[in-house]
């Protein structure tokens, strides 16, 4: 196994609201998440919204300290960090954001923004080698020194998020947290940031963690696949193993709901238990015992009682969270096929 | 399988730093009673307007329709008065939106909202109309709908507010539903119980559908007639197995192998270099030139759209070179025949 980069350990927040109309109430944003992430490997992270996963990201890279677990981040306790020791960490761990469009300056050049790190950790690269970092990070990305005077309005959504992962990189971090990186992107746009992640891991050798709401973008993209639902891990393992024979009941819905591109299988309602009607409780109410039971379509009395643990179902290393996890059949044999319509 | 819309030659012109800029040039486009149209692009393809003109909201003084006719059951929109066209939306053509949340009013119950299509429209008084509001936002899939007509539009979520929309959008029983981007801005679960209630509503009031989407896998599985658009022209157009099936155009082709499938995992996805060109400023010749991995000496020649097989167009010059050999061996066929 490649070395450990980031091992986070029933890592929690809650965030605490109000008083509104006379009570304070928690928002259970993460609720016990344990996963790793090492190097050279891209772990990813599946989740739609009110999963969690943004605010998972923002723990991952020490901007948000969780209220219970811990983080550990080259064997430190980043939990735990604050102050000359958080911002000496920042730099082994940097944080990547969907739109590059508000998260870059607007009043700076390119240059000044990839450059910006560099001056925030005056040590890493001597003054004097400073623009020559800037040209070598920038032709890292797949740009060319014809940007470095432009402003991130004069960009193409597809070279600001380039110029956004070259100003993460130019701290030289061993972990990367890209947080929906491509959703913000036009689909022919989107392969030539996934492939550029993907080149520059194995360039690099650094970790991955790649958060998005798109299965098919992280199947393609990651070594390992967790699936997040109202702030828990409900299902982890190879990314082959989740799509082909997923265990958790969410999971399979979550599969069954993607558009199938093959236009063969046009007009066919997605029909069966796994389409699931309802939407995503609201964490500040989260249900008792397992919190997709509300939406489940085999629910039983045991599952308001009982939180179903993490815990290895069928093949080594994939985790399921569920207490009647499915019956493993290969999922695309059960799809429509040939021209029903 | 009548026509309810024809839109013929449209033009849309979107105003530039550098003036007058073409978002739209030139498209034909047919929505049958009963059937699903998509028009597949991405930003700036050019879709949202076409359907905007359809419907007579683009935005006034940023955009001008120049040419072109949009034919609604025979007539003009475009020649129409304000007045008139305000007769075809609703009852006509309808609308449903990518954000709910600014195509609501926020300071009206959606009861209310839902209602007004129906007294407007089908000339309902009042109680009548607010029965039928009731009516409709439970075929949408609203539970509870009685209660949740009094409620405002920031009290639903973004998929109830979608269905929402929906519902106004039906009110007025529309021969033709346009949707722009109806599910972009929802999680695929949510997406999933919306495009089922598009399909359901269009079979049992076999309504068309106009879907303007840029995701492939809603195309897939909703079409039945596919517009590809790139840079405000038509590039490809067919039937959805043509278009998917038998597919013509490079950009259709680079774009369907640019999303990662699950069975070519670990192979890098196959990229289209650069990204779409800026309206007001196009290259010469075949727009997608630049980016296309066919691109040779005589590409700098605009192409025209042309059919390889009867209904299945395309914009390239490969495909103008095949059609027209295949017109000589035909031609030679009769001849020797």
């Amino acid at each position: 196994m490649a070395e450990l980069l980031l091992e986070a350990r029933g890592v929690t927040k809650h965030y605490r609201v109000g008083p509104l109309l006379g009570h304070r109430r928690t928002v259970h944003a993460v609720e016990d998440v344990t996963l790793a992430v090492h190097r050279g490997r891209t772990l990813g992270i599946v989740g739609e919204s009110g999963s969690g996963k943004s605010t998972l990201a923002s723990m991952l890279v020490g901007d948000e300290r969780p209220t219970e677990g811990e983080i550990e981040l080259l064997g430190r306790p980043l939990h735990r960090m604050s102050g000359r020791d958080l911002r000496r960490a920042r730099r082994d761990v940097q944080l990547v954001r969907q739109d590059p469009y508000t998260s870059l300056n607007p009043r700076m050049t390119v240059e000044r923004i990839v450059r910006e790190p560099l001056e925030i950790h005056p040590d890493l690269v001597p003054r004097a080698r400073r623009r020559d970092r800037v040209r070598e990070l920038l032709g890292l990305v797949g740009l060319s020194d014809d940007h470095l005077d432009r402003y991130p309005h004069q960009l193409s959504g597809g070279q600001r998020q380039r110029v956004g992962i070259a100003r993460a990189l130019a701290v030289r971090p061993q972990l990367l947290v890209c947080d929906e990186p491509v959703s913000a992107l036009d689909v022919s746009v989107q392969a030539q940031v996934i492939n550029l992640l993907e080149n520059l891991q194995r360039e690099l050798g650094i970790g991955v963690v790649f958060i998005a709401h798109d299965l098919s973008v992280v199947h393609h993209i990651a070594h390992r696949i967790a699936v997040m639902y109202l702030g828990r891990v409900v299902e982890e393992g190879d990314p082959d193993e989740i799509h082909h024979r997923p265990r958790h009941p969410y999971t399979q819905a979550l599969l069954t709901a993607v558009p199938d591109l093959d236009h063969r299988t046009r007009g066919a309602e997605t029909a069966g238990p796994t389409v699931l009607s309802g939407e995503i409780p609201s964490p500040l109410d989260p249900p008792s015992g397992c919190v997709f039971r509300t939406r489940c379509w085999q629910a039983a009395d045991r599952c308001a009682e009982v939180v179903p643990p993490l815990e290895t179902q069928g093949a080594d290393g994939h985790l399921t969270a569920c207490h009647f996890p499915l019956v493993p059949a290969d999922r695309d044999e059960r799809r429509p096929s040939g021209a029903s319509g | 399988m009548s026509a309810l819309v024809e839109v013929r030659g449209l033009r849309v012109e979107f105003r530039t730093a550098r003036g007058w800029a073409p978002a739209v040039d030139g498209i034909d486009l047919t929505v049958h009673e009963g059937r699903t149209t998509a028009i597949l692009g991405e930003s700036g393809s050019g879709k949202s307007a076409t359907a905007r003109a359809m419907l007579g909201v683009l935005p006034p003084r940023q955009s001008r329709v120049s040419a072109g006719a949009i034919r609604v059951d025979g007539r003009d929109v475009l020649e129409m008065s304000e007045a008139q066209r305000r007769t075809v939306r609703g009852p006509e053509v309808a609308m449903v939106f990518q954000d709910a949340l600014s195509a609501l009013n926020p300071v009206l119950p959606v009861g209310y909202q839902v209602a007004e299509g129906a007294r407007l429209h089908l000339g309902l008084r009042r109680r009548a109309a607010r029965e039928r509001a009731v009516e409709l936002l439970d075929l949408v899939g609203i539970p509870d709908a009685r209660r949740r007509a009094r409620d405002y539009p920031h009290q639903f979520s973004g998929g109830m507010r979608q269905r929402v929309m929906i519902a106004t959008a039906l009110a007025a029983e529309p021969r033709v539903l346009v949707a722009d981007e109806p599910t972009t801005a929802l999680d695929v679960t949510i997406q999933a119980q919306i495009l089922d209630l598009l399909r359901r509503l269009q079979r049992e009031r076999q309504m068309g559908l106009l879907l303007i989407t840029h995701d492939m896998g809603v195309v897939a599985q909703m079409a039945d007639d596919i517009t590809v658009m790139y840079a405000g022209r038509v590039v490809e157009q067919g039937t959805a197995d043509d278009v998917l099936g038998r597919t013509e155009h490079p950009y259709t082709c680079a774009l369907l192998r640019s999303v990662p499938r699950v069975e070519e995992k670990g192979r890098p996805l196959e990229v289209i270099p650069g990204s779409p060109p800026d309206i007001s400023a196009l290259p010469g010749g075949c727009l997608f030139r630049p980016r296309c991995p066919h691109a040779e000496h005589h590409c700098t020649t605009a192409p025209q759209l042309v059919e390889i097989s009867p209904g299945h167009l395309s914009r390239c010059h490969q495909a103008q070179v095949q059609a027209e050999v295949q017109a000589e061996v035909q031609a030679g066929e009769v001849a020797g025949g």
